[in-house]
C-alpha cells in the first residue's frame, strides 16, 4: 500500500537575529490512508512546525511533503487544519463559519441546497446542530472546537491536521471531545495527524504514535504502533494490560530517553543546549492556551 | 430577579422593598446626580457672569442665553415668512406678466436674505458630514492597503507621521487657492466656500482614519489569516470576509476620533475663512458687537457642544449596529 502522505526528509531552519536556528532535522514519515497518527513530544520540540509544513503554512528549508503524489507548496483545503484555539471568525455564527469553508471548496460542485445540507450534516456530526446559529462568543470552548472540527471536516480533506485540538479544554470536556472524535473517525475513517501533549489521548486515539526528540534540530525518535482494537472504550482500556504497556512506553520515551537536560530548578547554566528560540529553558515555556 | 430569589427566604416581606431601593438608587444615579451637576454649573455660571463686565455689557448668564435662544428661533421664523412672501410676490407678478404677454417665460429669482442661526447649523452639519464621508472613502481603502502590505506601510508611514500633527487650518489658505484655481465653472454645483471647508475637514479626518484602519488590519489574529490561507480565499474575498470585519472595531475608533476633531476644526475654519456655518455666525456676532452678541455667541457655543456630543453618540450607535464586537463599542 503506497503512502497517502510522504513527509520526505524535511529540515526547517529559521533565521533569527542570533543566526540560523535549526528547528527540525531530517523528519521523515509516511502516512497511509485512513491512518490516525499522533505527534507527541515536549513543548517546543517542533511538532507544530511539522504540522505547519504539511499544511503548507511554512515551507521546509530542505526536503518536501508529497500528498497523493503531488508536492505541497501552499496551504489548501485538502489539508484542513483544526487550530488549537478554534480560530472561528467571531463575527459569524457556527453555521456561517462552516458555510465560508463549504462555499469556497464546493462552489462549483454543489448546489445551494446541497451546500446547506452538507453544512448541517457536518454540524450534526459534531453534535452542534442545536447551536448552529450562535456566534462563537455565545458558546463554550469545547463547542467552539467542535465547530472548528466541523469546518475542517466540511472541506472533505484528504488529510486532517489537528494542532493540539483539545489542549485548551478542561479534562472532562477533553474526554468528551476525544469520544466524539473517535465516533466521527469510526464513521468517516479520515487520515489524521494530531499533535498532542497528552499521553492518554495519544494512546486512546492513534494507530501510530510518533515520538519526537527534543529540539533544537528535533527529529523523529521512535514510532509506536497502537494495535488496540476499535472501537475503543476508555473505561475498559484503563484496565487493559496492552494499553498500560503502550502508555508506559510513551512515558518512558518522554521522561527517560528524552528527559529534559535543562536544570531549571538547580543550576541554570547558560551553556545548557536545550533552549527554545528565546534561549529560555524549554520546560518553562508557557503553554499557549 | 433579586425579588424572586429572595421570596423564598423567611424575610420575604423585605424583598420588594429591596427591589424598590435598588431601583431608586439607579434613578438617583442616572438622573439626580447629573441634574445636580448641571444645577451647580448654572449657579456658578450666573454668579460669575454677573461679576464680569465687558465692553459689550455684562457677560451673559443662563437667563440671557435662554432669551437669545428664543430670539434666534424667532428671527429664523421671521426670515422664513419673509422668504415665503418674497416667492409669493414673485409668483403673482409673473402670473400677471404671463397673462399680459403669453410669450413671456417667467424667471424665478432666488431669495437672498440673511442666513439665520438654524441655516448656519444646517450648513455646518452638511459640511462636516460631506468632508467626513469623503475622508472615509479615501482613508479606509488606503488604510486596508497599508495594513496588508508591510512595504506600503514603510513607504507611506513617514508621510502620514509628518502630516498627522499639522493643524488642518494651516492647510486652509492652500486649499482656498487651489480650489479657486481648479474649481472654475460658470454654474458651480456647490459654492467654493463649501468646498474649502469640506476639504479642510477631509484633511483633518483622513490621518486618524488611515492610521487606525491600518493598525486594525495589521493586527488581525494570525490564525484567522491562516484559516483564509487554508481555504485559499482569493485576495478580494479575503479582504471582504476576513480583513474588513476583523478590523471594523478599529476602523470605527478612528472614525469617531476624526469626527470629533473634524467638528472642532470646522468651526475654526468657518471663522477664519468666513465660510457659511456656525463659525461664521460666531464671528459675525463678535464683529457686530451689539449688547446681545455675547449671549448669541454663548448660545452658539452650547449648540456646538450639543451637536458634537450627538455626532459622537451617533457614531457609537452606528458602530453598535455594524460591529460584531459589542465589547469594543460599549465605551
Amino acid at each position: 500500500m503506497s503512502a497517502l502522505l510522504d513527509i520526505s526528509h524535511i529540515d526547517m531552519v529559521f533565521p533569527t537575529p542570533k543566526g540560523p536556528f535549526t528547528a527540525l532535522q531530517d523528519v521523515d514519515l509516511k502516512i497511509n490512508k485512513g491512518e490516525f497518527v499522533s505527534l507527541i513530544g515536549h513543548s517546543g520540540c517542533g511538532k507544530s512546525t511539522v504540522l505547519n509544513v504539511v499544511a503548507g503554512l511554512y515551507q521546509a528549508t530542505n526536503g518536501g511533503v508529497i500528498l497523493n503524489g503531488k508536492e505541497v507548496s501552499e496551504p489548501g483545503p485538502e489539508r484542513a487544519v483544526v487550530f488549537q484555539n478554534h480560530s472561528l471568525l467571531p463575527w459569524l455564527t457556527a453555521y456561517q463559519n462552516v458555510e465560508l469553508a463549504v462555499k469556497q471548496v464546493f462552489k462549483k460542485t454543489k448546489s445551494k441546497s446541497e451546500m446547506k445540507a452538507w453544512i448541517e450534516h457536518n454540524l450534526h456530526l459534531v453534535h452542534m446542530d442545536h447551536a448552529m446559529h450562535k456566534r462563537p462568543d455565545e458558546i463554550s470552548g469545547g463547542m467552539k472546537q467542535r465547530v472548528g472540527i466541523a469546518r475542517a471536516l466540511a472541506m472533505q480533506p484528504d488529510i486532517l491536521l489537528m494542532d493540539e485540538p483539545f489542549g485548551a479544554l478542561d479534562a472532562l470536556t477533553r474526554a468528551h471531545m476525544q469520544d466524539s472524535l473517535m465516533e466521527i473517525q469510526n464513521e468517516l475513517n479520515n487520515t489524521v495527524i494530531m499533535i498532542t501533549h497528552d499521553v492518554d489521548e495519544a494512546v486512546l486515539l492513534s494507530d501510530r504514535i510518533v515520538m519526537m526528540t527534543n529540539g533544537p534540530a528535533a527529529t523523529i525518535g521512535e514510532i509506536l504502533d497502537i494495535n488496540l482494537e476499535r472501537p475503543r472504550d476508555r473505561l475498559a482500556l484503563a484496565e487493559d494490560h496492552e494499553y498500560t504497556r503502550l502508555r508506559s512506553e510513551v512515558l518512558k520515551f518522554l521522561y527517560e530517553k528524552q528527559r529534559k537536560i535543562t536544570t531549571i530548578d538547580h543550576n541554570n547554566k547558560p551553556e545548557s543546549t536545550s533552549g527554545d528560540l528565546n534561549g529560555k529553558p524549554l520546560g518553562q515555556k508557557p503553554k499557549v492556551a | 430577579m433579586t425579588a424572586v430569589t429572595l421570596a423564598n427566604n423567611p424575610g420575604e416581606s423585605t424583598a420588594p422593598l429591596e427591589a424598590i431601593k435598588t431601583y431608586g438608587a439607579t434613578i438617583t444615579k442616572l438622573v439626580a446626580v447629573p441634574l445636580a451637576g448641571i444645577l451647580v454649573f448654572l449657579l456658578l455660571w450666573s454668579v460669575a457672569a454677573q461679576n464680569i463686565d465687558t465692553s459689550l455689557g455684562k457677560f451673559p448668564g443662563p437667563n440671557a442665553v435662554w432669551e437669545q435662544f428664543g430670539a434666534l428661533y424667532q428671527e429664523h421664523q421671521t426670515e422664513r415668512t419673509k422668504e415665503a412672501a418674497f416667492y409669493e410676490r414673485q409668483q403673482v407678478r409673473n402670473a400677471k406678466r404671463v397673462a399680459e404677454d403669453p410669450t413671456y417665460v417667467p424667471k424665478i429669482r432666488a431669495y437672498t436674505g440673511k442666513e439665520t442661526f438654524l441655516d448656519q447649523i444646517g450648513t455646518s452639519l452638511v459640511t462636516v458630514m460631506s468632508g467626513f464621508l469623503l475622508a472615509a472613502v479615501l482613508a479606509i481603502p488606503l488604510g486596508i492597503a497599508v495594513g496588508l502590505s508591510k512595504t506600503l506601510n514603510t513607504a507611506v508611514n513617514p508621510i502620514i507621521q509628518v502630516f498627522k500633527p499639522v493643524s488642518p487650518l494651516a492647510w486652509l489658505p492652500l486649499v482656498t487657492m487651489v480650489v479657486s484655481a481648479l474649481y472654475v465653472s460658470p454654474d458651480p454645483l456647490v459654492p467654493k466656500s463649501f468646498l474649502n471647508s469640506m476639504i479642510t475637514v477631509t484633511l483633518c479626518c483622513i490621518w486618524p482614519m488611515v492610521i487606525n484602519t491600518s493598525v486594525g488590519v495589521a493586527s488581525i489574529d494570525s490564525d484567522l489569516v491562516n484559516v483564509s490561507r487554508v481555504l485559499r480565499l482569493p485576495a478580494l474575498r479575503h479582504v471582504q470576509k476576513i480583513v474588513l470585519p476583523a478590523s471594523i472595531p478599529m476602523i470605527f475608533t478612528g472614525m469617531r476620533l476624526s469626527l470629533g476633531v473634524a467638528w472642532m476644526v470646522l468651526i475654526a475654519a468657518e471663522m477664519l475663512a468666513q465660510n457659511p456655518g456656525l463659525g461664521k455666525f460666531v464671528w459675525d456676532e463678535f464683529q457686530n458687537g451689539s449688547s446681545d452678541s455675547l449671549g448669541r455667541i454663548m448660545a452658539a457655543v452650547i449648540v456646538i457642544g450639543f451637536i458634537g456630543f450627538l455626532l459622537d453618540r451617533g457614531m457609537l450607535q452606528l458602530q453598535r449596529f455594524v460591529s460584531w464586537d459589542k465589547a469594543s463599542s460599549s465605551r
